[in-house]
């Protein structure tokens, strides 16, 4: 018996991997974007979408990933790709450094200091903190990843490679959505008291949460780096981590295709619409306002989980 | 050995004495009820109980072990749940789900097991599911297991909250003001449930205003008024003291 | 001691500009527990709105500096008055039962909107206000030559502070204000109208934020499409180091935080020095939330 879903899967898996060989390279770099914003998106859905905490300063793990490929690749020769899981883990430890002292404030002033953090990170970056940033120049010169001896150039060949790393985000994020970690989340944003109530340590999961997607975002901001060989402080400001914020809010808080179709919307339509481009801020800034007063949940919001009811347990007669 | 003990509790908010050096304990195997007119500082109790206040002074033995101003979610480990006077069960999600957010405390999965989903972690969830299940069974729910919490009756919703607590597999349930909005037919089946309960080993601290359930199912009472203990001992004792008549009608006044 | 002085007294000036505009904040936060992250797009467009009136009305010319500067400052708090209860109206009424991240995220929003707005209509360069408006002389005083303008800016901004504070504290109104900050509720059940107080602080807190604006513009001579972002936060900053909801706080915590980073600046480093209100916001949120001044809120399981 095979269902719905995974026909639609297989058809847009097939779409997808075939999609760029149809398309000039410009809008294959689109999609490129779109899916590195996507995956940025469904990092900060960890900690906006499940948990419910207000971090508006995400773009700061993304740069800590960043910066620790440009970093290490440049100045120690390591392979790009090798980095990667040093990216999620510098961020990873960022983030915990960061928000523990922070993580039991209540939500506006959370939010408040979620800005403050990416714009101390910013300005650090700025002056050149430890000198290893780079100042305001930033660090050019990061290697192309390598994979299995074949150096990525082209935005086809990043297409891959995103693609992959997009796939496998979406599998183990939809993992941890049917699990314990999972539902704590959701508890703890539905109703703290409760959770703790319950015997939850809502303390350790929100902490918890803010690692997770920061190590996400952390990883990243390694492709993102081997992607462009040049970084510097302003792909990482405040707006940055806004518009990451308003993919999760518009696609669907808590919800991996409202994220992805979040991350299409803000990123893709845009560039369909060139003359918009300029007043891309203000009607994001619209539509901010817009769907907060009439549809807070955003576009796909969550769905709720389904579970297979034990053997002999469906209406509590022994079995029917 | 007595399973739980207060000692000189006291709690203030500014200027008022919410709990003024209340004392008293809970035998095993037992259900004690907590009653006083409105005010009198019962709920603060619970919540200096379950952490979720911090007592000024005073000691709270559990099991012989101290758990005064322990975190919430350790209290519940050590083996007291709870439901709550206002009902707070998570409206948006099913009746199973509110169930294994109880299971939860005896699951040991982490981020990584629940990332990969290994053997273990799904032999886990299977058993979280059956103990879920369990719960829900034993107060009569699980045939609404799939149902979201906010579609069901008031009194559906109070017995939800018990499965939830009941799922942590504490040793002592503390059940405020179960009773809640339950029309009769409910009640007797709340009744029935606590029997149920103290069969299973699970001691019950309740409040509660409804007298007749009260007298029916605690074989202690502990009473309150203005935060102090004004009276503890068996139904009987205590439907006829003077002082506990006096704290719910007031006194006579004299001509 | 001579550049101690000089730093004391520019950044008292400094912060009592933060000040007025941290009154916005603090009194909307006191009613309605809600951060008007627009705010600091009012205060911009305080100082652009100024600017286009100064020019094309030529009020200083025409009136001289004195008046024309003060006829100029009535027109633009009325105007940023106008504004801001626009904006509540659109962003903000609709969400009154929502929950709170609804809201903070419709005040993200108007920001964005506001701020994309003043630089599609004004362009994103610098502009310049008119050098030659406000007097250039010093005045000889502690030993030290301050200049006039800054003690101009610190005597208006504490007059308009000392007005907020009567009519908060003396006036009927002003109780009104107070009492919807305290409890709603409360303050519904004996007969004050609450959406008339929350109109007024959706006019005085941006009219001051206005007023800020073009001190900022006439101080500073420059302004940019994105100037708001960074005195917000700052005043946001000093609202909170005074107990947000708390006006005499907001007032106290201008003062400090401007004088805090004009010393910082000077004797710590001038590139780090919008770190450094943002790190102050950050230790104090950590280790004294309620601010200087504010009050503790107990919470009722």
């Amino acid at each position: 018996m095979i269902q719905y879903k995974t026909i639609a899967l297989i058809i847009t898996t097939g779409i997808l991997a075939v999609l760029p060989q149809f398309l000039n390279p410009y809008w294959v770099d689109v999609l490129n974007n779109i899916g590195i914003y996507a995956i940025l998106g469904l990092s900060l859905n960890i900690i906006v979408g499940h948990t419910g905490l207000f971090n508006l300063g995400h773009a700061s793990f993304f740069a800590v990933g960043a910066y620790t490929a440009a970093i290490l690749n440049t100045q120690y020769e390591i392979p790009v790709l090798w980095l990667i899981p040093v990216c999620g883990l510098s961020a990873g430890l960022f983030a915990l450094i960061v928000a523990r002292p922070i993580i039991h404030l209540r939500g506006d002033y959370l939010c408040i200091v979620t800005i403050g953090v990416n714009e101390i990170v910013r300005i650090a970056l700025i002056n050149n903190v430890f000198g290893l940033t780079g100042g305001s120049n930033g660090i050019f010169g990061i290697d192309r990843p390598n994979v299995f001896g074949m150096t990525l150039r082209t935005p086809m060949e990043f297409y891959y490679l995103i693609l992959a790393f997009g796939a496998v985000t979406i599998f183990l994020f939809r993992q941890l959505e049917y699990s314990r970690f999972g539902r704590a989340l959701n508890y703890l944003r539905e109703d703290e008291t409760a959770a703790q109530g319950s015997g939850i340590n809502t303390a350790h999961y929100k902490l918890a949460a803010f690692v997770v997607g920061a190590v996400w975002a952390g990883m990243v901001g390694n492709i993102y780096a081997a992607k462009m060989t040049i970084i510097s402080p302003e792909s990482f400001t405040f707006w940055e981590s806004v518009i990451i914020f308003v993919i999760v809010i518009l696609g669907g808080s808590g919800s991996i295709p409202g994220v992805i179709l979040g991350a299409v919307l803000v990123v893709g339509l845009p560039e369909l619409f060139r003359d918009l481009a300029n007043a891309r801020m203000l009607v994001f800034g619209a539509a901010m306002v817009g769907m907060m007063i009439f549809r807070t949940q955003g576009l796909l919001p969550q769905r709720p989980r389904k579970y297979t009811l034990p053997q002999g347990r469906r209406n509590g007669e022994g079995g029917e | 050995m007595k399973l739980l003990s207060v000692s000189r509790l006291t709690k203030s908010f500014g200027g008022l004495t919410a709990v003024n050096s209340v004392s008293f304990d809970v035998q095993p195997d037992t259900v004690v009820g907590l009653i006083g007119p409105n005010g009198a500082g019962k709920t603060t109790v619970f919540n200096l109980i379950t952490g979720i206040y911090r007592a000024d002074q005073g000691e709270i033995l559990f099991k012989d072990q101290s758990i005064v101003n322990f975190p919430t979610h350790r209290i519940i480990s050590q083996g007291i749940a709870r439901t709550f006077q206002t009902i707070r069960l998570f409206q948006n999600l099913s009746a199973l789900e509110n169930v294994l957010a109880g299971c939860h405390s005896q699951m040991k999965s982490g981020v990584l097991g629940s990332l990969f989903h290994t053997p273990r972690q799904r032999r886990e969830e299977k058993m979280a599911l059956e103990e879920a299940m369990e719960a829900l069974a034993f107060v009569g729910l699980d045939s609404n297991a799939l149902q979201m919490a906010r579609n069901l009756s008031y009194g559906k919703q109070r017995l939800l909250e018990i499965a939830r607590a009941l799922a942590t597999k504490p040793s002592l349930i503390i059940l405020d003001e179960p009773a809640g909005g339950m029309n009769e037919h409910e009640t007797w089946q709340l009744v029935a449930l606590i029997g149920k309960m103290k069969e299973r080993g699970i001691t019950v601290l309740l409040i509660e205003h409804d007298m007749s359930l009260v007298m029916r199912v605690c074989e202690n009472i502990v009473v309150l008024e203005y935060g102090s203990k004004i009276a503890e001992g068996p139904p009987q004792e205590i439907k006829t003291d003077p002082r506990v008549i006096q704290a719910y009608l007031g006194v006579e006044e004299d001509d | 001691m001579e550049q101690f002085l000089q730093q004391l007294t520019n950044g008292l000036a400094v912060g009592s500009i933060y000040a007025l505009i941290a009154l916005g904040y603090t009194m909307v936060y006191g009613v309605l527990k809600l951060i008007n992250f627009a705010h600091s797009e009012l205060v911009t467009l305080g100082a652009y709105l100024g600017l286009t009136l100064l020019t094309s009305l030529a009020l200083a010319d025409r009136l001289g500096p004195l008046l024309g500067v003060l006829l100029l400052a009535v027109m633009v708090m009325g105007l940023i008055a106008v504004v801001g209860a626009m904006l509540d109206r659109v962003a903000y009424r609709p969400l009154r039962q929502s929950p709170r991240l609804s809201a903070v995220v419709s005040a993200l929003g108007a920001s964005i909107f506001l701020q994309n707005t003043i630089m599609l209509i004004y362009g994103a360069r610098y502009l310049n206000y008119p050098h030659d408006i406000l007097p250039k002389m010093t005045i000889h005083m502690v030993g030290i030559d301050v200049p006039l303008v800054r003690i101009l800016i610190l005597c208006v901004s504490i007059l308009m502070m000392g007005g907020l504070f009567f009519f908060i504290q003396k006036t009927k109104v002003g109780t009104a204000i107070r009492a919807a900050a305290i409890d709603q509720g409360a303050a519904k059940l004996v007969g004050i109208d609450v959406n008339r107080v929350v109109l007024l602080v959706f006019l005085v807190g941006p009219a001051l934020g206005g007023a800020a604006g073009l001190m900022l513009g006439l101080y500073y001579g420059q302004i940019n499409f994105a100037m708001g972002w960074s005195y917000g936060l700052k005043a946001f900053t000093a609202a909170i180091l005074g107990g947000i909801g708390n006006i005499p706080g907001a007032m106290l915590g201008g003062l400090l935080l401007g004088v805090v980073e004009a010393m910082g600046a000077t004797y710590i480093s001038f590139a780090w020095k919008d770190a450094i209100a943002f790190l102050v916001l950050i230790l104090i949120l950590i280790v004294r939330p309620t601010g200087l001044l504010g009050e503790r809120v107990a919470e009722k399981v």
